[in-house]
């Protein structure tokens, strides 16, 4: 019965549809052919569009943030000033210790302790990250304790304690525990280095750390990802590596560059074990020149380089593994400023292409 | 259209359930579920939501370890091994080896985002199977052909809408050859008008001669497609049958309100 209705609903529809549309078109098509100022012919004109296409856009005007950039201009400005004109800050000396002998040697000790110890950090860190992560209880409490400590001592605690091991033990040895048998036998003095203590010091330090990140990082792929894989067959290594590392890496990256940064800067802190890196080396060298501040300078300077080059590893590293999470791959600066020079040299006066 | 893959009367793919159960914590969610499903059929598991239907489906390739019965495909058990009077557990490996032979298509496609849709079609043949690169891209592509999306293989799945992607998840999930596809409510996380290039898929699968298992709210698909009706509530088989007998004339008094529920408006238009 309603299927009879709409039959007959349908037949009857087209029929008045035409002479309603009719006349619209009509004074369309004679507005166009140009005597626009004809009377219209019937009483209900429908509203035409008007066309805008031919005015010229004007940008909104922020008056404030012109003012709040003179502002800030002008601090920067003084700031750059004084930096540049108080004598006191003794550039001719930075300039000279700068690329001094001793001060890359030291450079190279810290660059050396950083890349070592940040390794094996986040090599240590990502296996107490699997361990925390599996189904045993003894692993998980083993790196839930491993974190604990080493996150609740000071790290200079942590440095003195490593080097004065010999005290707590005269020799380190490797047998059979609970036996007599000993394979070989060392005096912990002699295996425990300014630098060995130093390594092992940041590194320990560092898993503590790192481990929790990887956890967190591990932690935010969506458990549907593992099932799939699992369903496909994909082995268990494989599925870590190749399906969830590569998205975990995502919310990795920017704590773990935060952790190795903070990891440059942390290595100033063997200076305890007289050590000479580079901020230990720096000391030295003031405390027989007496020009403290240029010196520290020194020092300053080079870990903001170290850190701009570290940044920018990181922007490549992070836009690499955001392949796939985003719809589009952001530009890197390059790209970004070939297509500034290049839409802005065309078309000066369009925000919007 | 053109199937080359079409088996010969399936002769491989036969499931059978016997007496499954299933608990979390103190609820049981499958209290002792038989159900055969024979080589090249297509089962469509319906009921209503928490009734099961999924968690039964994840027991068959082993994501869900069961309690209670067991599961064979084509005689083999799923999971365990006979050593004389025992079922000794299969080994990580053995297990992953059982999946390849049994393809899952899920409710939120997860596919991998990282992967392209080509590379996340090859990446199980050559991992799982020891299939070279080259041989498995080729496969992936004429799947993608077969789905319909070969010119979007190096799409990433954000670039892709959902129809698209859980195209490219049952391309993936074929890529294994499987005797036997488990479907996971395929279209519930699609919009209205994405469901039905999903759907036009599946249907050309049930032709195939692979053995299907699809749980679903799609009540018009199941009458199309199913050779059996399977219908699920709290944990238990209530009544099985023909797409015509169960839909048409429901024996169980719980089948009959749950489809005075569900058939009403998808019949009615």
């Amino acid at each position: 019965m309603s299927s009879a209705a709409t039959t007959v609903a349908q037949s009857q529809q087209p029929q008045p549809v035409p002479p309603a549309e009719a006349p619209p078109a009509g004074t369309a098509g004679s507005g166009s052919g140009g005597s626009g100022t004809q009377a219209p012919p019937a009483a209900p004109q429908p509203r035409q569009a008007r066309d805008y296409s031919s005015y010229r856009v004007v940008a909104a005007k922020h008056p404030w943030r012109w003012v709040g950039t003179a502002v800030v201009a002008l601090g920067v400005l003084a700031v750059a000033w004084s930096l540049a004109t108080n004598p006191r800050w003794e550039w001719g000396v930075v300039a000279q210790w700068f690329t001094a002998q001793s001060v890359v040697n030291g450079l190279v000790e810290t660059l050396k302790l950083t890349a070592i110890s940040g390794v094996l950090g986040f090599v240590l860190g990502f296996i107490l990250a699997l361990m925390r992560l599996s189904a045993s209880p003894l692993l998980v409490s083993v790196s839930w304790t491993f974190s604990w400590i080493f996150r609740s001592t000071p790290l200079l605690v942590q440095m003195l304690l490593w080097y004065n091991l010999g005290y707590l033990y005269e020799k380190i040895s490797l047998g059979i525990p609970f036996t007599d048998v000993r394979f070989f036998e060392v005096q912990t003095t002699t295996l425990i280095s300014q630098f060995a203590a130093a390594v092992l010091g940041l590194t320990l330090n560092q898993a503590a750390y790192s481990a929790e990140i990887i956890r967190g990082g591990i932690l935010s792929v969506d458990q549907g990802q593992l099932e799939a894989a699992a369903a496909l067959g994909i082995p268990a290594w494989r599925r870590s590596t190749r399906i969830v590392l590569p998205q975990a890496m995502r919310a990795i990256l920017p704590t773990a560059f935060n952790e190795i940064i903070g990891l440059v800067k942390g290595t100033s802190i063997v200076y305890v074990l007289a050590y000479s890196e580079l901020f230990y080396t720096v000391q030295v060298i003031y405390n027989r020149t007496q020009q403290v501040l240029p010196l520290l300078l020194v020092a300053t300077l080079w870990y903001i380089v170290i850190t701009s080059v570290l940044s920018v590893f990181q922007y490549y590293i992070e836009r690499h593994y955001s392949k796939g999470a985003v719809r589009n791959l952001p530009l890197t600066p390059l790209q970004k400023a070939c297509k500034f020079f290049a839409t802005h040299a065309a078309v000066p006066h369009r925000r919007n292409p | 259209m053109t199937d080359t893959l079409a088996a010969p009367a399936a002769t491989r793919g036969l499931v059978e359930i016997t007496g499954v159960r299933k608990s979390f914590g103190a609820t049981e969610v499958l209290k002792g579920v038989s159900l055969t499903v024979e080589p090249g059929g297509v089962a469509v598991i319906v009921g209503p939501s928490g009734s099961g239907k999924s968690t039964l489906l994840r027991t068959i390739n082993h994501l869900e370890k069961v309690d209670g019965g067991h599961i064979t495909i084509d005689g083999q058990l799923v999971g365990y091994e006979v050593r004389g009077d025992r079922l000794h557990e299969l080994r990580e490996k053995e297990i992953l080896k059982q999946r390849t032979e049994i393809g899952m298509v899920f409710q939120n496609f997860n596919l991998f985002p990282h992967l392209t849709a080509l590379e996340n079609v090859a990446e199980a043949p050559v991992v799982a199977q020891g299939r070279s690169k080259a041989d498995a891209r080729r496969r992936g592509l004429e799947l993608l052909d077969r789905v319909g999306l070969k010119d979007r293989a190096d799409a990433y799945p954000r670039q892709l809408s959902g129809g698209q992607q859980q195209r490219v998840a049952i391309a993936r999930a074929l890529a294994l050859d499987p005797k036997i596809l488990l479907f996971d409510e395929p279209t519930s996380a699609l919009d209205p008008e994405l469901v039905n290039e999903v759907l036009d898929v599946i249907r050309e699968l049930a032709t195939s001669g692979t053995t299907l298992i699809i749980v679903t709210h799609e009540m018009g698909f199941a009458r199309d497609v199913a050779d059996t009706v399977v219908f699920m509530d709290q944990g238990q088989i209530v009544e099985q049958g023909t797409p015509q007998g169960i839909f048409s004339n429901p024996q169980e008094p719980r089948t009959r309100s749950f489809f005075s529920k569900v058939l009403e408006p998808a019949f009615n238009i």
